[in-house]
């Protein structure tokens, strides 16, 4: 294939991605126009599989949010939300979304439907009190679907183990139960083929998705994980289990594969290979990834691509001849995988530097995280005991609100790292 | 003999300094920054040229730095003022292993290797909190000359304890202890203890590793001198040109393009 090819498939992901996700915000829309019904879900275990079974339209309100940042007027979301009393400390995500409610569903990508029904884990603490503010504001159903976490870190028990075996089917029996309540909301019979097409559908998107995880590791690294990757995150979570969502994993893996195969990078000159930790910087989301592409710092991978992926890159594909069972292992090893992936993540970063050839480790606690936040400073501590030999960065703005993102500040700390980083190559190059 | 230049655009001062080939400064300058940053690089470079004894076209490489770097407008390259205070410091003291850089508006810990190469750095957050700024707060609070600052401080006998960590709010706790009757001299060395509490925060979270040499315009101040070295248990270094040290570093970097031969800018650069 020559230019022409290349010209048609470089790119694709981008584009199909884009239009997916305006397409799916268009329907949600459409939804709310209608009165109809909609579940909100979160990303960490979002049993949006369940959910389609049902045919109803899921909404994560984490991507609403993270979308009035990205369109620059998530200040004027916050302010509402503060206008009304919420704390300028409280979860940006969360005053957003409160403001978006207020408002009635208005949103820069369309309108947002109101819930009739939330499903949440508890791998956020915050999720469980968000939940609570649409139960009183608009009387929605919650259910909480309690996933034990690891019991310390570093230890995960397995299928087999007795511990897993036991904690399964706690998950299963509750998952038995949020069908039983999506059958009384929708006033359908649950039909277990439908969830065993859903689910045959995430095990290609999961093969899709560890798949372009892989391909990453290629020199020069054919996307980067800050501005491509969170596109292709959004068409994972929000076409979780659809046909739609299959095929873009399958085109997209056709250009990755092409562009490894031809050295087409994501940079024109990929000169260091970086790891992100932490959730982007969405307010300044396109300049946060200039200022490191400026200095040809490409983010080879992140591990928001692990956990706001509900742990997808584990690659636990479900097994169809017993959906239900197989669903509630594939939850407890991806909402587990997703909080280890926030707070335990220094051995898979050690891994990291090896396996993604890393020069640098980038960590970006945010403000209004805390869950995402807060073993940040141990991982870089203990990541820096282990691998010496690897520079890392410590960044701290928001995801949210600008008011707690100064580019100047950011600017002076990245380009410091990377003159460390260009002291190093020119010393071990002797 | 080819000279080689560093400008250091701080937010209060802008320094500028000129050195030999063998590393030995030929000139200096320092004046405040005000509001026309490009202007203030100028006349500071201007006047270290001048005290040096030389034209400007003897300096072969320049080299910007601090928050206004990009502001050096007749420069050839930029380097962060980490980089820069490192190096520095480094050059001063061989022996550094930890550099602690108190400015105007930010407070930088910088772990280096022996070459003055930085391993590991980290700064105050988005607030003034534990800076210069928090100093000059209380100085205008207390109505003492900012050079006074900590000869009047080692006069205190027992220091009272400051419990904000913001810089707008240091102002009004410095006038409720002189409300209820605190000696000015006691009220600063809370204020000095307070800001030097914080920047041992920042030094351990980078790993304090001796010797540390601590620069800046606030390594001048004798008494934040005296309360970081008491907190550390062991002296540290502090040069008569601390205040200098990043412009020092510019210009040793730029020394070091003009051993290679190069008077473009840099490769490997920011843009």
């Amino acid at each position: 294939m020559g230019t022409a090819a290349t010209d048609t498939i470089v790119g694709r992901g981008t584009n199909e991605g884009g239009r997916l996700i305006r397409a799916w915000f268009e329907q949600l829309s459409d939804t709310a126009e209608r009165g109809g019904d909609a579940a909100y879900v979160f990303v960490m275990g979002s049993m949006a599989e369940v959910l389609r079974a049902f045919d109803l339209p899921v909404v994560f309100p984490e991507i609403n949010s993270l979308q009035t940042a990205v369109r620059r007027v998530a200040h004027d979301y916050l302010g509402a939300a503060e206008d009304y009393g919420y704390s300028p400390d409280v979860c940006g995500y969360v005053k957003a979304d409160v403001a978006v409610q207020l408002r009635g569903g208005t949103h820069p990508m369309g309108r947002i439907p109101r819930p009739t029904l939330a499903v949440l884990t508890t791998a956020c603490s915050t999720y469980i009190k968000w939940a609570e503010i649409w139960e009183r504001m608009h009387g929605t159903r919650v259910f909480t679907l309690d996933v034990p976490s690891s019991r310390h870190a570093h230890h995960h028990s397995r299928p087999g183990d007795p511990d897993f075996e036991s904690d399964r089917r706690y998950v299963e029996h509750q998952i038995r139960e949020l069908i039983g309540l999506c059958e009384r909301i929708t006033a359908t019979r649950f039909d277990l083929d439908r969830l065993r097409e859903v689910l045959r559908l995430t095990n290609e998107m999961i093969r899709g998705w560890r798949r372009l995880l892989e391909l990453n590791r290629a020199r020069p690294a054919p996307f980067n994980a800050l501005l491509e990757g969170t596109i292709y995150l959004g068409v994972l979570n929000a076409l979780r289990g659809t046909p739609e969502g299959s095929a873009y994993f399958r085109d997209l893996i056709e250009e990755t594969e092409y562009k490894v195969a031809r050295g087409i990078g994501a940079l024109p000159d990929e000169r260091y290979r970086l790891f992100f930790v932490g959730v982007p910087c969405y307010p300044i989301f396109r300049r946060f990834y200039e200022l490191f592409a400026e200095w040809g710092g490409n983010f080879v991978s992140s591990s928001y691509l692990w956990f706001a992926s509900g742990g997808l890159d584990l690659g636990v594909e479900y097994d169809l001849d017993r959906p239900i069972e197989s669903l509630a292992e594939g939850v407890l090893q991806s909402v587990r995988h997703a909080v280890d992936s926030m707070m335990f993540q220094d051995r898979a970063l050690v891994a990291a530097v090896d396996d993604y050839a890393l020069d640098g480790i980038v960590y970006h606690p945010v403000k209004s995280c805390r869950t995402v936040s807060t073993g940040l400073a141990d991982g870089r501590i203990a990541l820096m005991r282990a691998r010496g030999d690897v520079m890392t960065l410590y960044l701290e703005s928001d995801m949210m609100d600008r008011r707690v993102v100064s580019e100047a500040q950011l600017k002076n700390r990245v380009d410091a790292f990377f003159e460390g980083l260009a002291s190093r190559k020119l010393r071990a190059m002797g | 003999m080819i000279y080689a230049a560093g400008v250091d655009v701080g937010s209060t001062q802008t320094k500028a300094i000129v050195i030999r080939g063998d590393g030995s400064v030929a000139g200096r300058s320092l004046i405040a920054t005000g509001a026309n940053v490009v202007a203030a690089a100028e006349e500071a470079f201007l006047g270290a040229v001048r005290e040096a004894g030389i034209e400007e076209a003897d300096v072969g490489f320049i080299i910007g730095t601090g928050y206004g770097r990009y502001r050096v407008t007749f420069g050839h390259a930029q380097v962060t003022e980490i980089s820069c205070h490192a190096r520095g410091a480094a050059y001063l003291f061989p022996d550094t292993r930890t550099v602690l850089d108190m400015g105007g508006q930010d407070t930088k810990a910088i772990r280096v290797r022996p070459d003055g190469e930085v391993v590991d750095f980290c700064m105050n957050d988005k607030c003034a909190a534990g800076t210069g700024r928090f100093l000059q707060a209380a100085a205008f609070a207390l109505e003492i000359p900012l050079d006074e600052l900590g000869s009047t401080a080692l006069r205190a006998q027992r220091p009272v304890r400051i419990s904000t960590t913001c810089t707008v709010f240091a102002e009004s706790e410095v006038l409720s202890w002189l409300a209820r009757g605190k000696r000015i001299e006691d009220i600063l060395m809370g204020v000095h203890r307070s800001i030097a509490g914080r920047s041992i925060a920042l030094l351990t979270r980078v790993g304090i590793e001796e010797a540390v040499t601590f620069t800046g315009g606030v390594a001048r101040n004798p008494a934040m001198v005296h309360v970081l070295s008491e907190l550390l248990g062991h002296a540290l270094h502090v040069s008569e040109e601390s205040h200098y040290m990043g412009a020092l570093g510019a210009a040793l970097f730029a020394r070091d393009r003009v051993r290679e031969g190069r008077t473009a800018s840099v490769p490997g650069g920011a843009a």
